[in-house]
Formats: C-alpha cells, structure tokens, sequence
C-alpha cells in the first residue's frame, strides 16, 4: 500500500455506474409526416427542400422538387398552397411562405439552366400521354425518368393545355411556362399537334404499350338564361383562350361574370385588363361558400372587380341585365325571392364550371363514366386495361397541382404495370401498384416545442401596384429576392423530423446524448440515460417519443 | 422592392446550438467537445436541474479560462450524487470540504495561487442554495468584502433536498416542504421570510453579481463568460428546478424554470458594482398558476378559496418584480432576442 494517510481505494469515476438500468421510459427518435407534406396533391418532400434552401443549397433544393414536381415555376405562382394552409407555423405567427420558396428555386433553375438527367435505362417501351397540360406533362417527364419513350399528343399547337389556355399571363407568364416545358421536351419526350379522336386505334396504329389520357376538362358548362337578339354571352373558357391567342373578343364597357370560382375571377381580371371600366362578378351564394380561393378574390377586389352576392342572372337584355336576388335556406342552397334588380352590362361571360370531351373513349371497353368524368382505380387506371387517366377528367379537385400529383402516381403506375406484363404476370393490372407503405404519423402542433422558435414574421410578395395592373397582363405578384427567399425557407419549423439544433445533447442532466456530427443526428447512450424526458420536452420540432421500457 | 435583412434563423438563440449558425455563435454545450465537467454516472434523480446546471456553468468557464481553473464544492446534493468515494463524475480539478466553508476555502485556494503566482488559473466555488445562503453565508459575505478573486455559483433549488427536502433561506412563500408542511391556516412557507441573496450581494457592491436559470442556456453560458472579465468576488445565482424536492414531472425540469422566468418569479438580470445593469425582458409573459400547478408542493393552494388568495398574492410578487426590474418590454413582440439594458433598477434589501 503506498496509498497517502487514509486512502485504500484508488479514484475512480461514475462511468463505472451505469445510471441507464433506472430508467422506464427511453428516448426514441423518430421521423414524422409534416403537415405541409401531408397535404401537397402533387407530394413534394416539402420540408426537405426547404432544408437544403436554407443554407443556399438551392441546386439540391430544386432537384429535391423535381422528384416530384417538373414545374417549380410554374407552380410557384399559380398553386394554391394547401401546404401553407396546413402549415404549423400559421398556429404561431404565419404560414411559412412555401410557395415563394417555390417559385425562387424555379426561377433560379431557369435562370442557371439546371436540368434533369435522364439516368434510367431504356426499357423499350413507348406510352402515349393524351393532353399536354400540367397533369400529361407531369407524367410524360415522370415516364421518361423511368427509361420509358413517351409522346405527347394535344389538339393545342402548343404544350402547356390550361396553363397556357386557361391561366391568364398577369398569373404565369408564358416565357416562364415555355422554359419549363422545353426542359421536359428536352429530355426526348415528343409533342405532337393532333387531335386523338380513338384512343384504341391509335394505340394500335402507333404501337402504344400504354396510354395516359389527361385532356382536362377545355368545355365551359353553359347555363340556360332568357335573352334578347343583341345580348352577348360568352363562356369563361373562350375568353381566357382567345385572349392568350392575342386575339381577344370585344366585351364593351361594363362586364358581367356569372359564377364564383377562381375561373370567374380570371375572367373578370382580364376583362379589367382588356379595357372593361367595369367588372361585376355575379355569384348566387356567398362569398364564404364560394369555391374560388381567397387570394384570387381579394385580388381581384383589389383590382376593382366588384362582387354580387346573392344574385342570378334571370335575363340579359341590350346593355342591361335583370338579377334576382337570391337567400339560402337552411340547407345553403341558394332559392329565388322574387326580388329583382338591373344591372347594366354590354356582355355576360359564363363561369360556370367546365365538363370534359371524352369522345375519344367511345366504344373502348371497360370505361365507366360517371358525372362526366372518367372513373378510376387506386392506381389512376381506367376499367380498360392499359389505359390511365388523370387530372381534370377524373374525380377530383381540378388544380394544377393535384394534375400534378396525377400525372407522377399515373407514371409510377404504368411502369408498375408494364413491369408486370414483361415479367409475364398477365395483362390484368388490377393490384399491379403495390400497397403504399404505411403513411407515418402527422407532425402535430401540439408536439412541437415553439419557445425555441425565433419570431419571424412572414415575408410579403411585394406587388405591382394596382393601377398598373388593369392596364397591362404583367404579372402581378413578384418574386423574393434571394435574402428574403432565405429569411422565408428559415421560417421553417422542420415539425417531426430532427434538423440537428442540439438540444437534446445540451439538455440532457446525464449528458446520455451523443452527437454524431452533422448529417448524422444524435444517438442516446442507453447506459446513462435514465429516461427523465427532458430531451423530448424540449426538442424543438416534435422528433422525439418517449417509448415505455419493457420490464 | 422591400428587402428585409436576415437577422431570424429557423432556431435562433434559444436553441442550444443551429446548423446556420457561425461557430462562434453556438454555445459552448453544442460543442462535440465540450468539458463534460460533470460527467455521466452520477447519482443525481432524473431529470435534476442542478446537475444540468452545473455542467452548463463548468463547462462554460472552463472555456472561459481556457481550462485553467479549480472548483471548491460546498456539501449538498452536488457533492453527494457527484462523488460517492471513490467514484467521481467531475473531470475537473475539485475540492470538497464542509457544508459551511466553500467561500472561505475558495478564499484560500485563491489565496495559495497568488503566492504561487498562478493567477492564471481561475477559482470557482459551488454550492446549493442551503450551503449558500444559510450555513455558508457568514464566509460568503467574508469573501464579498474582502473581494477576494472567486467566482461563487448558487444553484438554487429552494430546499435541502439532499436531506429530505427542509425548508431553507431560499424557500419561497407557500412552497412546501418537509418543515413547512401544507397545514394549517398559513399552509406551507411563511410569507415575509427568507432572503434575496442576490440583491445582498449586490449591497456588497462586489463587480459582479448576475441570476439566471437552467432554461436560459445562452444567458447563463453569458454570464459565466463576462463573470470571468472582472477579478475579484463575483456572484452568480442559478435557479435550478428540483423534480423530487418541488413534485414535478422530471421532464419538466427546464419547462418549470422558464416559467419561474417568463411568469416574473424569478428576475433574471445582471448587475455591475452594486446596479443593475440589464435584465433578460419576458418574452411569453405567463400567470403564476402555469408555473404553481406544475409543481405538488403548491398542490394545496388549488384546493382552497384560501389557496386562491395566496396565488393572487404569489402574482403580486411576481408583478412586483416586473415593475421592479423593468422584465416587460414595452416594444413590440417579435424583436430579436438579447438583453437590454434598462438603466437602473432599485437595489434595496427585498422582503418577499
């Protein structure tokens, strides 16, 4: 013993103590589904292409979009953003701006000339995509990732269906919309001017493997209304559609819209723009039950549109109409009171919703219709083997996104089924899409830790100025620049997925935590950890369970 | 068009380290290789305040002093989960004598490195709120007045837990504990006792006198850094919740203590020569009851119309120290965060 005065044990340390067998519940984490993810139709990884623009990866930020989306620029500006509906931050200050993020990281990509390579080998088979909108596009570039040869067939000289047809240029303009579909056709997809009258005789004549038929729904409803020799009606449609041709109709001085969707809005900005001192949107309900979306509304208020709630068009006569007032009865349908008012008017347009032209399924075998539109299975496969649809002719919202959204689960599928054939497993594709992986749990709210937050107002689109938008089809909201695009993408909460603050290492009282290094998260040390909580309390998005110990 | 700078991160500095951030601006507790002054094994309870505490404030001065620094250690809980002979947690250089010595022992280390000529190496010493402001208080005020160069750490957990939770010069009005039972018609702690052993520092007009909590990471890491610019007797007071001592929920530890912050409870503020110098603003201001029904041992005073009494009582201390330290900014929420300085704030003997 050469120990000092009244010493025998040698120091040691605590490590020898292995505190983690106090512990009944471990800390467990996990990844969860965000909400802004959760309710993207086309199915972006949203947060996770917000995470790479965060730092400035904006290269990675836009690929991670393309995975999914092939119009970040698009979209950027026309999308009606459910995923900033649905976006948690709206609970502590305001939605994150998603989709200003969106159409920066578009832009970007145009302006630096990024594409998309084409990696997959071919596979020998060609696929046929009828209608050259958002949701043919979609599936076209999707397709073609997947080593597939595809063509376009529209009755449009030009690609782009309601994009380009439909959605006014103050909104998307063309030169944005043009680069991003020659960065589609560039990729060896072939557009081709012509009008698909049957689809199973061009099937057969062009030797098709498959065909996805997305030719959305081009014909505006029309509605009965009494009227004299000289009152002018048109539809909404053919409005939106000579006016992107350049050769707009003459409307006169005093507009009126029938209809209350964001199709009724458009029609009444343009007819603003084409020299309209007075555009009047006539809608029989109110305006909490009307189906346009509340961005387009204000704008066009703000645009100077004036709205008539409660209202129909009972008969349109020269330079004036007769409107009835309307109530909803308890069940909100709107009824007729017998009150009528004039208004003066030189044209009504009809936005009254649009049905599609399916001519070109007659005879097939299998196709059921229903309402007017296509229907289809889980996999966006028509009764008729072979033959999918999607977008704006099936049963669902008719957005660019959800098109969007159609025209990759379309593409995934066919190549799933055509997979199947060449493996020999028959031509039914019934099931041919496996089942998709258990969806993971929704990042709640009420999981996240907000004190950790920084209070960050959200960033505003600067606007043109009114006055100048009636006069011209600039567009109207601009872009971010890269700073506040930045300042936006950082507003991100990150909600059920670990993006590496390290609280949970600083917090833990046992320092049971370890860090890995960044990209590699955290591990806890099941030795030491005794399982007080602290780590999951105040992780700051949600990403940490505390998981019962089986004893 | 309107450019806004950027100045908010997605996690700013209320996190404990960003990925965004520059490594200059992370805490010292983000760091791979941080300290660990109190490493693991120790036998302190599930999630304890003062362990974490601790670390946070060790760690950060041994950065502070580039590792050149020694730890003196009063008894207390501290001293007993971290080194039960033979084992220790500490991975510093730490002494431990009596319950009631640590100011003056400090003293002395401080002492023999100055006639070592080692002023190099800095002196801490530690200990719970019983060692502190009731059994060591005598050689604490020794050690203010004579200004001797240590840095002494409270962390403050209201009681002596280590014992079985008895009431000490720290405990608050209403909480109770083991010698302040929930009986009788002034259930638990009495109101008009105990001591502010901040502001009676402050009175020594020592250099530096500074409180903070578990919850206030970057502040704390803060105040260690800028109590390790002034030499000379410094004093740090730091509230650390007790999930044992208090009936709270162990994860509850840092939620709890920034309550005692964000309610008014605990002023958080930093004070220079005897005046205040800043305060950390509330930035989610909260009524008292957040913070009491977290906890059994204000348990009693939601059972009673009595209880209701004490609590709008409790809230008037809290308004108290609001008005009192100037705690509510007057700006609008969403600045970014930091201290501000408020000018001055009284600095009399406070009798809560």
């Amino acid at each position: 013993m050469d120990k000092p005065f009244a010493i025998t044990l040698d120091p040691g340390s605590s490590l020898a103590n292995k505190t983690g067998s106090w512990r009944s519940e471990r800390p467990v984490y996990v990844d969860l589904l965000p909400p802004c993810n959760h309710a993207c139709p086309a199915g972006e990884n949203i947060q996770q292409w917000l995470y790479h623009a965060e730092d400035g990866g904006y290269e990675a930020a836009w690929r991670q979009i393309m995975a999914d989306n092939p119009l970040p620029a698009v979209m950027g500006r026309v999308c009606y953003r459910p995923c900033e509906t649905a976006c948690n931050r709206a609970q502590l200050d305001a939605a994150v701006g998603i989709n200003s993020v969106e159409r920066f990281l578009g832009d970007e990509a145009i302006k630096r000339g990024w594409t998309v390579p084409v990696t997959a080998p071919e596979s020998g088979k060609h696929v046929l995509v009828v209608g050259a909108g958002p949701s043919g596009l979609s599936a076209a570039y999707q397709l073609r990732l997947l080593g597939h040869r595809v063509t376009i067939r529209d009755l449009a000289p030009l690609p782009g269906g309601m994009m380009r047809y439909g959605i006014p240029a103050y909104r998307l303009p063309r030169a944005v919309l043009d680069a991003e579909i020659n960065r589609i056709l560039s990729m060896g997809v072939t557009f081709e001017q012509e009008k698909v009258t049957d689809i199973e005789k061009t099937m057969a004549d062009g030797g098709f493997d498959a065909a996805f038929l997305a030719v959305g729904a081009q014909q505006g409803r029309r509605a009965y209304i009494p009227a004299g020799d000289s009152a002018k009606i048109l539809d909404a449609v053919t409005l939106l559609h000579a006016t992107a041709d350049g050769e707009p109709p003459q409307l006169g001085r005093r507009v009126a819209v029938y209809g209350g969707g964001n199709t009724a809005m458009d029609a009444a900005r343009t007819a603003r723009r084409l020299g309209a001192t007075d555009a009047v949107v006539v809608y029989r309900r109110t305006r909490d039950r009307m189906p346009a979306h509340d961005i387009e509304v204000e704008e066009a208020a703000d645009e100077g549109v004036r709205m008539m709630w409660l209202s129909t068009i009972a008969r349109a006569g020269e330079g004036t109409l007769s409107i009835e007032k309307m109530r909803l009865d308890d069940t909100g349908f709107p009824q007729p009171t017998g009150e009528f008012t004039e208004l003066e008017a030189d044209t009504v347009v009809l936005a009254l919703g649009q049905e599609t032209e399916l001519s070109l399924l007659d005879g097939v075998p299998g196709i059921t219709i229903a309402d007017g539109v296509v229907q289809v299975g889980p996999d966006l496969m028509t009764g008729c083997p072979g033959i999918f649809a999607g977008g704006d002719m099936v049963p669902a919202e008719r957005t660019v996104t959800v098109g969007i959204g159609h025209g990759k689960k379309a593409a995934h599928s066919i190549d799933a089924w055509l997979r199947q054939i060449r493996e020999g497993n028959g031509a039914q594709g019934a099931g041919a899409v496996p089942e998709a992986a258990a969806q993971p749990r929704l990042a709640e709210f009420d999981r996240l830790n907000t004190w950790y937050y920084s209070d960050a107002p959200a960033t505003v689109r600067p606007q043109l100025d009114a006055a100048r938008r009636i006069t011209t089809f600039d567009e109207v909201t601009r872009g971010l620049d890269e700073s506040t695009a930045v300042f936006e993408a950082r507003r991100c909460m990150s909600c059920g997925n670990c993006f590496e603050c390290d609280n949970c290492y600083g917090v833990c009282p046992d320092n049971a935590v370890i860090k890995l290094g960044p990209g590699e998260r955290y591990l806890i040390d099941l030795d030491y950890c005794k399982g007080c909580g602290i780590c999951a309390a105040e992780c700051p998005c949600g990403a940490i369970d505390m998981v019962p110990e089986r004893i | 068009m309107p450019v806004q700078p950027v100045k908010f991160y997605q996690v700013g500095s209320f996190a404990v380290g960003n990925r965004l951030l520059s490594d200059d601006q992370r805490s010292v507790q983000s760091e791979p290789d941080r300290t660990n002054s109190l490493n693991c094994g120790h036998r302190a309870c599930q999630g304890c305040g003062e362990a974490l505490g601790a670390r946070y404030a060790l760690d950060a001065a041994m950065r502070a002093t580039g590792r050149q620094m020694i730890a003196v250690n009063s008894t207390g809980c501290l001293e007993v989960f971290s080194t039960p002979y033979p084992e220790t947690s500490w991975q510093i250089p730490w002494i431990h004598s009596l319950f009631g010595n640590a100011p003056a022992v400090a003293t002395g280390v401080a002492a023999a490195l100055r006639a070592k000529g080692r002023t190099d190496v800095r002196v801490i010493g530690q200990g719970g709120d019983g060692g502190t402001v009731d059994i060591g208080f005598a050689c604490l005020s020794g050690m203010f007045e004579r200004n001797d160069d240590v840095l002494f750490i409270c962390y403050d957990n209201e009681a002596y837990m280590n014992t079985g939770v008895q009431r000490s010069g720290a405990t608050p009005p209403a909480a109770r504990t083991a010698t302040t039972p929930a009986v009788g018609p002034h259930p638990g702690n009495n109101f008009g006792q105990g001591k502010n052993a901040p502001l009676i520092a402050m009175a020594h007009e020592i250099p530096y006198v500074a409180t903070a909590t578990v919850a206030g990471l970057r502040d704390l890491e803060y105040k260690v850094r800028r109590a390790m610019d002034f030499r000379g007797a410094r004093y740090l007071h730091v509230l650390v919740p007790c999930p044992l001592g208090w009936g709270s929920a162990p994860a509850d530890t840092i939620r709890i203590a920034r309550l005692a912050e964000q309610t008014g409870l605990f002023p958080v503020f930093e004070a220079e020569d005897g005046e205040v110098v800043s305060v950390s603003k509330i930035r989610r201001k909260a009524p008292v009851e957040d913070y009491l029904r977290l906890q059994t041992r204000y348990a009693h005073l939601f059972k009673t119309a009595d209880g209701a009494a004490t609590i709008a009582r409790l809230q008037r201390m809290a308004d108290r120290n609001i008005a009192r330290f100037g705690l509510l900014d007057p700006e609008p929420a969403g600045a970014p965060p930091g201290r501000a300085s408020n000018g001055r704030a009284s600095a009399g003997k406070e009798r809560m």
